[in-house]
Protein backbone atom coordinates (compact mmCIF):
# COMPACT_ATOMS: atom_id res chain seq x y z
CA UNK A 1 0.00 0.00 0.00
CA UNK A 2 1.46 3.63 -0.76
CA UNK A 3 0.38 6.55 1.05
CA UNK A 4 1.43 10.46 0.05
CA UNK A 5 1.14 10.74 3.83
CA UNK A 6 -0.23 10.06 6.93
CA UNK A 7 -2.70 9.68 8.43
CA UNK A 8 -4.94 7.24 6.59
CA UNK A 9 -8.32 7.81 5.16
CA UNK A 10 -10.04 6.46 8.51
CA UNK A 11 -12.94 5.45 5.96
CA UNK A 12 -10.80 2.53 4.81
CA UNK A 13 -9.78 1.25 8.22
CA UNK A 14 -12.18 -1.66 8.16
CA UNK A 15 -11.01 -2.77 4.44
CA UNK A 16 -7.36 -2.44 5.10
CA UNK A 17 -5.11 -5.79 6.23
CA UNK A 18 -2.67 -5.81 9.36
CA UNK A 19 0.67 -2.91 8.75
CA UNK A 20 3.59 -5.04 9.25
CA UNK A 21 5.79 -2.44 7.93
CA UNK A 22 6.38 1.12 7.22
CA UNK A 23 8.72 2.55 4.69
CA UNK A 24 8.70 6.34 4.79
CA UNK A 25 10.67 7.29 1.65
CA UNK A 26 12.61 10.20 1.30
CA UNK A 27 13.68 12.07 -1.49
CA UNK A 28 17.31 13.56 -0.71
CA UNK A 29 16.50 16.72 -3.59
CA UNK A 30 13.31 17.77 -1.94
CA UNK A 31 12.89 19.06 0.92
CA UNK A 32 9.23 18.80 0.96
CA UNK A 33 9.44 15.25 1.21
CA UNK A 34 11.08 15.32 4.68
CA UNK A 35 8.42 17.64 6.02
CA UNK A 36 6.15 15.96 4.92
CA UNK A 37 7.16 12.30 6.27
CA UNK A 38 8.52 14.67 9.69
CA UNK A 39 4.72 15.18 10.22
CA UNK A 40 3.67 11.92 8.76
CA UNK A 41 5.70 10.34 11.85
CA UNK A 42 3.53 11.82 14.22
CA UNK A 43 0.71 9.76 13.32
CA UNK A 44 2.84 6.20 13.62
CA UNK A 45 1.33 4.06 17.00
CA UNK A 46 4.91 3.72 18.88
CA UNK A 47 4.64 0.12 18.68
CA UNK A 48 6.11 0.25 15.27
CA UNK A 49 9.13 1.53 16.11
CA UNK A 50 10.27 -1.44 17.60
CA UNK A 51 11.86 -2.41 14.46
CA UNK A 52 8.94 -2.43 11.99
CA UNK A 53 9.83 1.40 10.62
CA UNK A 54 12.57 2.64 8.26
CA UNK A 55 13.20 5.06 6.13
CA UNK A 56 14.38 4.90 2.27
CA UNK A 57 16.56 7.53 1.28
CA UNK A 58 16.83 8.23 -2.54
CA UNK A 59 18.54 10.80 -5.06
CA UNK A 60 21.61 10.45 -2.94
CA UNK A 61 23.29 9.72 -6.07
CA UNK A 62 23.65 13.07 -7.24
CA UNK A 63 25.09 15.07 -4.46
CA UNK A 64 24.36 18.33 -6.32
CA UNK A 65 20.82 18.61 -6.35
CA UNK A 66 20.70 17.94 -2.79
CA UNK A 67 18.19 19.71 -0.95
CA UNK A 68 18.32 18.11 2.29
CA UNK A 69 20.84 18.28 5.27
CA UNK A 70 22.19 14.77 5.88
CA UNK A 71 22.24 15.87 9.65
CA UNK A 72 18.10 15.77 9.67
CA UNK A 73 18.44 12.13 8.37
CA UNK A 74 20.44 11.03 10.79
CA UNK A 75 18.70 13.07 13.27
CA UNK A 76 15.52 10.78 12.23
CA UNK A 77 17.38 7.34 12.56
CA UNK A 78 18.22 8.74 16.17
CA UNK A 79 15.01 10.15 17.15
CA UNK A 80 13.26 7.13 15.93
CA UNK A 81 15.34 3.81 16.52
CA UNK A 82 14.92 2.68 12.99
CA UNK A 83 17.18 2.10 10.24
CA UNK A 84 18.00 4.04 7.09
CA UNK A 85 18.58 2.93 3.49
CA UNK A 86 19.77 4.21 0.20
CA UNK A 87 18.71 3.39 -3.16
CA UNK A 88 18.79 5.23 -5.97
CA UNK A 89 15.23 3.76 -7.45
CA UNK A 90 15.54 5.71 -11.08
CA UNK A 91 17.56 2.81 -11.39
CA UNK A 92 16.10 -0.14 -12.40
CA UNK A 93 18.59 -2.81 -11.13
CA UNK A 94 18.80 -1.15 -7.51
CA UNK A 95 14.81 -0.63 -7.37
CA UNK A 96 14.66 -4.42 -7.56
CA UNK A 97 17.44 -4.89 -5.20
CA UNK A 98 15.93 -2.66 -3.08
CA UNK A 99 12.33 -4.15 -3.33
CA UNK A 100 14.09 -7.32 -2.45
CA UNK A 101 15.47 -6.04 0.75
CA UNK A 102 12.66 -4.95 1.80
CA UNK A 103 11.19 -7.97 1.06
CA UNK A 104 13.00 -9.82 2.96
CA UNK A 105 12.37 -7.10 6.54
CA UNK A 106 8.72 -7.81 5.57
CA UNK A 107 8.88 -11.15 5.77
CA UNK A 108 10.69 -10.70 9.34
CA UNK A 109 8.20 -8.44 10.65
CA UNK A 110 5.51 -10.12 9.89
CA UNK A 111 6.66 -13.24 11.73
CA UNK A 112 7.36 -15.65 8.99
CA UNK A 113 10.87 -16.15 9.52
CA UNK A 114 11.34 -18.20 12.41
CA UNK A 115 14.04 -17.23 15.03
CA UNK A 116 13.96 -13.78 13.92
CA UNK A 117 12.06 -11.02 14.58
CA UNK A 118 11.70 -7.06 13.90
CA UNK A 119 13.58 -6.43 17.14
CA UNK A 120 16.61 -7.91 15.60
CA UNK A 121 16.74 -4.70 13.39
CA UNK A 122 18.11 -2.58 15.85
CA UNK A 123 21.58 -4.13 15.52
CA UNK A 124 21.40 -2.31 12.22
CA UNK A 125 21.21 0.84 14.31
CA UNK A 126 24.75 0.24 16.11
CA UNK A 127 27.72 2.10 15.71
CA UNK A 128 29.00 0.57 12.24
CA UNK A 129 27.75 3.44 10.30
CA UNK A 130 30.64 5.22 12.18
CA UNK A 131 34.20 5.63 10.65
CA UNK B 1 37.68 18.65 -23.00
CA UNK B 2 39.93 19.26 -20.60
CA UNK B 3 36.95 19.85 -18.12
CA UNK B 4 34.68 17.66 -16.51
CA UNK B 5 30.91 18.19 -16.62
CA UNK B 6 28.78 18.43 -13.45
CA UNK B 7 26.81 15.34 -13.34
CA UNK B 8 27.82 12.65 -10.95
CA UNK B 9 27.83 9.31 -11.49
CA UNK B 10 24.59 7.43 -9.67
CA UNK B 11 25.65 4.83 -6.79
CA UNK B 12 24.36 2.43 -4.94
CA UNK B 13 25.16 2.38 -1.68
CA UNK B 14 24.80 -0.17 1.31
CA UNK B 15 22.02 -0.63 3.48
CA UNK B 16 23.77 0.26 6.65
CA UNK B 17 23.90 4.12 6.00
CA UNK B 18 27.66 4.21 5.48
CA UNK B 19 28.41 7.07 2.20
CA UNK B 20 31.06 7.31 0.34
CA UNK B 21 31.27 10.83 -0.66
CA UNK B 22 32.63 13.22 1.73
CA UNK B 23 30.63 16.02 0.10
CA UNK B 24 27.06 14.78 2.06
CA UNK B 25 29.08 15.82 5.51
CA UNK B 26 30.34 19.16 4.59
CA UNK B 27 33.00 19.42 7.03
CA UNK B 28 32.76 16.66 9.09
CA UNK B 29 36.10 15.04 8.10
CA UNK B 30 34.66 11.71 6.64
CA UNK B 31 32.50 11.16 10.27
CA UNK B 32 29.09 11.14 10.12
CA UNK B 33 26.21 13.74 11.53
CA UNK B 34 28.61 15.10 14.11
CA UNK B 35 29.09 18.62 13.41
CA UNK B 36 27.08 21.44 14.09
CA UNK B 37 27.30 22.76 10.78
CA UNK B 38 27.64 26.78 11.29
CA UNK B 39 29.70 28.85 9.37
CA UNK B 40 31.39 32.20 9.81
CA UNK B 41 30.31 35.06 7.38
CA UNK B 42 33.29 36.40 6.79
CA UNK B 43 37.37 35.29 7.53
CA UNK B 44 38.79 37.01 10.49
CA UNK B 45 38.67 41.02 10.33
CA UNK B 46 42.74 41.06 10.41
CA UNK B 47 42.81 39.72 6.75
CA UNK B 48 40.32 42.52 5.54
CA UNK B 49 42.76 45.44 6.99
CA UNK B 50 45.00 45.70 4.36
CA UNK B 51 42.27 45.22 1.83
CA UNK B 52 42.84 47.18 -1.79
CA UNK B 53 39.40 47.57 -2.95
CA UNK B 54 39.89 49.47 -6.21
CA UNK B 55 42.62 46.41 -7.05
CA UNK B 56 39.63 43.99 -7.06
CA UNK B 57 37.35 46.06 -8.24
CA UNK B 58 37.52 44.78 -12.26
CA UNK B 59 35.88 41.25 -10.46
CA UNK B 60 32.90 42.71 -9.83
CA UNK B 61 29.79 42.39 -11.85
CA UNK B 62 31.23 39.87 -13.94
CA UNK B 63 30.31 36.57 -14.77
CA UNK B 64 32.28 34.00 -13.34
CA UNK B 65 32.38 30.02 -13.79
CA UNK B 66 34.04 28.08 -10.93
CA UNK B 67 35.93 24.92 -10.42
CA UNK B 68 37.43 23.21 -8.30
CA UNK B 69 41.06 22.46 -8.61
CA UNK B 70 43.18 19.54 -7.25
CA UNK B 71 46.62 21.00 -5.63
CA UNK B 72 49.17 22.42 -8.25
CA UNK B 73 52.39 20.47 -8.17
CA UNK B 74 55.94 22.30 -7.97
CA UNK B 75 54.11 25.63 -8.58
CA UNK B 76 56.13 28.64 -7.20
CA UNK B 77 55.33 32.52 -7.24
CA UNK B 78 58.56 32.91 -8.42
CA UNK B 79 58.05 31.54 -11.84
CA UNK B 80 54.91 33.76 -13.19
CA UNK B 81 57.46 35.01 -15.78
CA UNK B 82 58.26 31.46 -16.80
CA UNK B 83 54.52 30.76 -16.69
CA UNK B 84 53.56 33.40 -19.16
CA UNK B 85 56.62 32.51 -21.41
CA UNK B 86 55.02 28.52 -21.46
CA UNK B 87 51.66 29.14 -21.43
CA UNK B 88 51.59 31.92 -24.69
CA UNK B 89 53.16 29.16 -26.39
CA UNK B 90 50.88 26.27 -25.67
CA UNK B 91 48.09 28.65 -26.71
CA UNK B 92 49.98 29.70 -29.91
CA UNK B 93 50.63 25.92 -30.54
CA UNK B 94 47.07 25.12 -29.68
CA UNK B 95 45.99 28.21 -32.25
CA UNK B 96 48.16 26.57 -35.01
CA UNK B 97 46.45 23.27 -34.38
CA UNK B 98 43.14 25.48 -34.97
CA UNK B 99 41.72 24.71 -32.01
CA UNK B 100 41.18 29.00 -31.28
CA UNK B 101 37.59 30.37 -30.83
CA UNK B 102 37.67 32.38 -34.37
CA UNK B 103 38.70 31.13 -37.55
CA UNK B 104 39.98 33.78 -39.92
CA UNK B 105 40.64 36.26 -37.76
CA UNK B 106 44.59 37.11 -36.94
CA UNK B 107 44.86 37.77 -33.23
CA UNK B 108 47.90 37.68 -31.83
CA UNK B 109 47.06 36.39 -27.87
CA UNK B 110 49.25 37.73 -25.16
CA UNK B 111 49.49 35.80 -22.07
CA UNK B 112 49.87 37.70 -18.42
CA UNK B 113 49.89 35.70 -15.15
CA UNK B 114 50.06 38.19 -12.16
CA UNK B 115 49.76 37.70 -8.25
CA UNK B 116 46.78 38.87 -6.12
CA UNK B 117 47.71 38.83 -2.59
CA UNK B 118 45.31 40.66 -0.82
CA UNK B 119 42.14 37.89 -2.12
CA UNK B 120 43.15 35.50 1.08
CA UNK B 121 41.54 34.83 3.87
CA UNK B 122 45.25 34.72 6.02
CA UNK B 123 48.69 34.22 6.24
CA UNK B 124 48.20 30.78 5.20
CA UNK B 125 46.44 31.00 2.32
CA UNK B 126 48.27 31.05 -1.02
CA UNK B 127 47.99 34.17 -2.62
CA UNK B 128 45.70 34.34 -5.91
CA UNK B 129 46.86 33.94 -9.06
CA UNK B 130 45.46 35.67 -11.84
CA UNK B 131 46.23 34.50 -15.95
CA UNK B 132 44.53 36.77 -18.25
CA UNK B 133 44.65 36.46 -21.74
CA UNK B 134 44.41 39.66 -24.38
CA UNK B 135 44.45 39.61 -28.29
CA UNK B 136 45.79 42.29 -30.37
CA UNK B 137 44.95 42.18 -34.18
CA UNK B 138 47.60 41.17 -36.13
CA UNK B 139 46.35 43.84 -38.86
CA UNK B 140 47.08 47.19 -36.95
CA UNK B 141 49.88 46.63 -34.78
CA UNK B 142 50.99 49.72 -33.48
CA UNK B 143 48.20 51.69 -32.29
CA UNK B 144 45.71 48.72 -31.85
CA UNK B 145 44.38 48.36 -28.32
CA UNK B 146 44.73 45.31 -26.12
CA UNK B 147 41.48 44.14 -25.96
CA UNK B 148 41.01 41.33 -22.74
CA UNK B 149 39.30 38.03 -23.82
CA UNK B 150 39.53 35.60 -20.97
CA UNK B 151 40.59 36.15 -17.52
CA UNK B 152 41.05 32.92 -15.21
CA UNK B 153 42.41 32.91 -11.27
CA UNK B 154 43.00 30.84 -9.07
CA UNK B 155 42.33 31.28 -5.13
CA UNK B 156 42.14 30.02 -2.00
CA UNK B 157 40.06 32.05 1.22
CA UNK B 158 40.71 30.33 4.76
CA UNK B 159 41.65 27.15 3.38
CA UNK B 160 44.20 26.32 5.88
CA UNK B 161 42.45 22.52 6.76
CA UNK B 162 42.64 21.54 3.53
CA UNK B 163 46.48 23.05 2.46
CA UNK B 164 47.53 21.64 6.03
CA UNK B 165 47.07 17.98 5.11
CA UNK B 166 48.51 18.51 1.67
CA UNK B 167 51.85 16.43 1.23
CA UNK B 168 55.42 18.85 0.31
CA UNK B 169 55.71 20.41 -3.32
CA UNK B 170 51.98 21.23 -3.76
CA UNK B 171 50.46 24.65 -4.19
CA UNK B 172 46.71 24.51 -2.99
CA UNK B 173 44.48 26.71 -4.80
CA UNK B 174 41.28 24.88 -4.72
CA UNK B 175 38.76 27.72 -6.27
CA UNK B 176 39.08 28.40 -9.84
CA UNK B 177 37.11 30.98 -11.77
CA UNK B 178 36.39 32.15 -15.50
CA UNK B 179 35.18 34.80 -17.57
CA UNK B 180 35.64 34.05 -21.64
CA UNK B 181 35.18 31.67 -24.15
CA UNK B 182 35.10 28.35 -22.58
CA UNK B 183 37.27 26.96 -25.34
CA UNK B 184 40.11 29.12 -23.99
CA UNK B 185 39.42 27.44 -20.48
CA UNK B 186 40.15 24.52 -21.96
CA UNK B 187 43.39 25.14 -23.56
CA UNK B 188 44.41 27.14 -20.32
CA UNK B 189 43.14 24.20 -18.50
CA UNK B 190 44.92 21.65 -20.34
CA UNK B 191 48.31 23.52 -19.82
CA UNK B 192 47.52 23.91 -16.24
CA UNK B 193 46.87 20.07 -15.70
CA UNK B 194 49.68 19.06 -18.14
CA UNK B 195 52.47 21.38 -16.59
CA UNK B 196 51.16 20.66 -12.54
CA UNK B 197 49.51 17.35 -12.78
CA UNK B 198 46.31 18.81 -11.34
CA UNK B 199 42.66 18.10 -11.84
CA UNK B 200 39.43 20.73 -13.09
CA UNK B 201 35.90 19.84 -12.22
CA UNK B 202 32.88 21.77 -12.49
CA UNK B 203 31.92 23.20 -9.78
CA UNK B 204 28.46 22.51 -8.48
CA UNK B 205 26.18 24.28 -6.24
CA UNK B 206 23.63 22.01 -4.49
CA UNK B 207 20.04 23.99 -3.41
CA UNK B 208 21.08 23.02 0.02
CA UNK B 209 24.12 25.09 -0.11
CA UNK B 210 22.01 27.79 -2.46
CA UNK B 211 20.02 27.98 0.63
CA UNK B 212 23.24 28.73 2.84
CA UNK B 213 23.82 31.53 0.28
CA UNK B 214 20.74 33.09 0.66
CA UNK B 215 20.35 33.58 4.35
CA UNK B 216 23.53 34.46 4.85
CA UNK B 217 24.21 37.08 2.20
CA UNK B 218 20.88 38.56 3.18
CA UNK B 219 22.35 38.82 6.29
CA UNK B 220 25.31 41.34 5.43
CA UNK B 221 24.68 45.17 5.97
CA UNK B 222 25.33 47.08 2.73
CA UNK B 223 24.42 50.71 2.45
CA UNK B 224 23.25 52.33 -0.04
CA UNK B 225 19.84 50.78 -1.88
CA UNK B 226 19.15 46.78 -2.22
CA UNK B 227 17.97 45.24 -5.12
CA UNK B 228 15.10 42.25 -4.39
CA UNK B 229 16.09 38.72 -3.03
CA UNK B 230 15.41 36.50 -5.70
CA UNK B 231 15.50 32.81 -5.70
CA UNK B 232 14.98 30.81 -8.75
CA UNK B 233 13.34 27.47 -8.35
CA UNK B 234 12.84 24.73 -11.33
CA UNK B 235 9.75 22.67 -11.48
CA UNK B 236 11.21 18.70 -11.70
CA UNK B 237 8.98 16.15 -13.17
CA UNK B 238 6.91 18.16 -16.00
CA UNK B 239 6.83 17.70 -19.73
CA UNK B 240 7.59 20.99 -20.08
CA UNK B 241 10.71 23.13 -18.27
CA UNK B 242 9.13 25.06 -15.81
CA UNK B 243 10.70 27.32 -13.58
CA UNK B 244 9.45 29.92 -10.71
CA UNK B 245 11.06 33.11 -9.69
CA UNK B 246 10.34 34.55 -5.94
CA UNK B 247 11.20 37.98 -5.37
CA UNK B 248 11.35 39.17 -1.93
CA UNK B 249 11.76 42.80 -1.16
CA UNK B 250 14.78 43.33 0.56
CA UNK B 251 13.78 44.84 3.96
CA UNK B 252 11.42 42.24 4.54
CA UNK B 253 14.21 39.68 3.65
CA UNK B 254 16.55 41.27 6.22
CA UNK B 255 13.72 41.62 8.56
CA UNK B 256 12.63 38.60 8.81
CA UNK B 257 16.91 37.14 8.95
CA UNK B 258 17.14 39.47 11.82
CA UNK B 259 14.69 37.69 13.84
CA UNK B 260 16.11 34.41 13.00
CA UNK B 261 20.24 34.94 13.12
CA UNK B 262 21.30 35.02 16.92
CA UNK B 263 24.89 35.30 17.02
CA UNK B 264 26.35 38.01 14.53
CA UNK B 265 28.89 36.96 12.15
CA UNK B 266 27.30 32.68 12.57
CA UNK B 267 25.36 31.43 10.68
CA UNK B 268 23.44 28.15 11.94
CA UNK B 269 21.96 25.12 9.62
CA UNK B 270 18.64 25.15 12.04
CA UNK B 271 18.83 28.81 11.25
CA UNK B 272 19.24 28.68 7.52
CA UNK B 273 15.76 26.18 7.60
CA UNK B 274 14.24 28.59 9.13
CA UNK B 275 14.71 31.27 6.89
CA UNK B 276 14.31 29.01 4.26
CA UNK B 277 10.06 27.60 5.57
CA UNK B 278 9.31 31.14 6.53
CA UNK B 279 9.88 32.36 3.02
CA UNK B 280 8.46 28.54 1.44
CA UNK B 281 5.18 29.19 3.88
CA UNK B 282 4.60 32.19 2.46
CA UNK B 283 4.28 31.23 -0.47
CA UNK B 284 2.31 28.84 0.26
CA UNK B 285 0.01 30.74 1.58
CA UNK B 286 -0.42 32.93 -1.72
CA UNK B 287 -0.14 30.23 -4.47
CA UNK B 288 -0.72 27.24 -3.14
CA UNK B 289 2.82 25.78 -4.80
CA UNK B 290 5.07 24.05 -1.99
CA UNK B 291 8.36 25.40 -3.34
CA UNK B 292 10.63 22.78 -1.02
CA UNK B 293 9.24 20.40 -3.61
CA UNK B 294 11.02 22.30 -6.05
CA UNK B 295 14.87 22.51 -6.80
CA UNK B 296 16.41 26.10 -5.95
CA UNK B 297 18.56 26.26 -9.00
CA UNK B 298 19.49 30.59 -8.78
CA UNK B 299 19.48 32.58 -5.70
CA UNK B 300 20.25 36.37 -6.17
CA UNK B 301 21.30 38.97 -3.50
CA UNK B 302 22.63 42.60 -2.85
CA UNK B 303 25.94 40.82 -1.92
CA UNK B 304 25.94 38.42 -4.73
CA UNK B 305 24.29 35.48 -7.03
CA UNK B 306 25.11 32.48 -7.58
CA UNK B 307 23.85 29.77 -9.96
CA UNK B 308 23.67 25.67 -9.06
CA UNK B 309 26.09 24.73 -12.63
CA UNK B 310 28.33 26.98 -10.59
CA UNK B 311 28.45 30.47 -11.71
CA UNK B 312 28.86 33.33 -9.38
CA UNK B 313 28.83 37.08 -9.95
CA UNK B 314 30.32 39.14 -7.02
CA UNK B 315 28.79 42.56 -6.67
CA UNK B 316 30.11 44.10 -3.76
CA UNK B 317 33.58 44.21 -2.59
CA UNK B 318 33.51 44.41 1.28
CA UNK B 319 32.02 40.89 1.41
CA UNK B 320 33.81 39.61 -1.65
CA UNK B 321 36.24 37.73 0.68
CA UNK B 322 33.48 36.28 2.89
CA UNK B 323 31.58 35.21 -0.48
CA UNK B 324 35.14 33.45 -1.96
CA UNK B 325 35.73 31.62 1.84
CA UNK B 326 32.58 29.63 1.48
CA UNK B 327 33.15 29.01 -2.36
CA UNK B 328 36.72 27.65 -1.25
CA UNK B 329 34.99 25.40 1.07
CA UNK B 330 32.51 24.17 -1.97
CA UNK B 331 35.83 23.65 -3.59
CA UNK B 332 37.57 21.37 -1.32
CA UNK B 333 34.40 19.84 -0.76
CA UNK B 334 34.24 18.26 -3.81
CA UNK B 335 38.02 17.70 -4.27
CA UNK B 336 37.97 15.30 -1.55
Amino acid sequence: HIATSLPLPSERDHLRPRIDMIVFIIDIQSKYSLTTIEASLAYVDARFFLGKVCFLVTGVGRMNCCSIDMNAIWKLREDYCSPVLFGELESEEIRVATAQRLLRMLQICAGHVPGVSALSFSTLMRISAYD
Amino acid sequence: SAMESVDGAVRTLPSSGRLSRGLLFGRTHGRIGLSSRSRLLQPAPLSQKNADHQRTAFLLRKQWTLYSVTPLYRFSNAHLKDYTRLLSAFVAAEKQKGLAVEVGVELDIKVAFSSLPDLRGSDQDQAAILVQLSSRSKASKKNSEEKLIWSGWFCSVSGEDFSENVPEGFTCLPLFLTNGAESYTAIVGSWFQKTFDCYFRRLAISPLNLSWMAAMWTGCKVDKTVPALELVFSVPHLPQPLDISYAIHPEDAKALWDTVQKTPGEVTQEEVDVFMDCLYSHFHRHFKIHLSAAKLVKVSTAIASAHCDGIIKFLQSQYLTGVLMLLTELAISQIQ
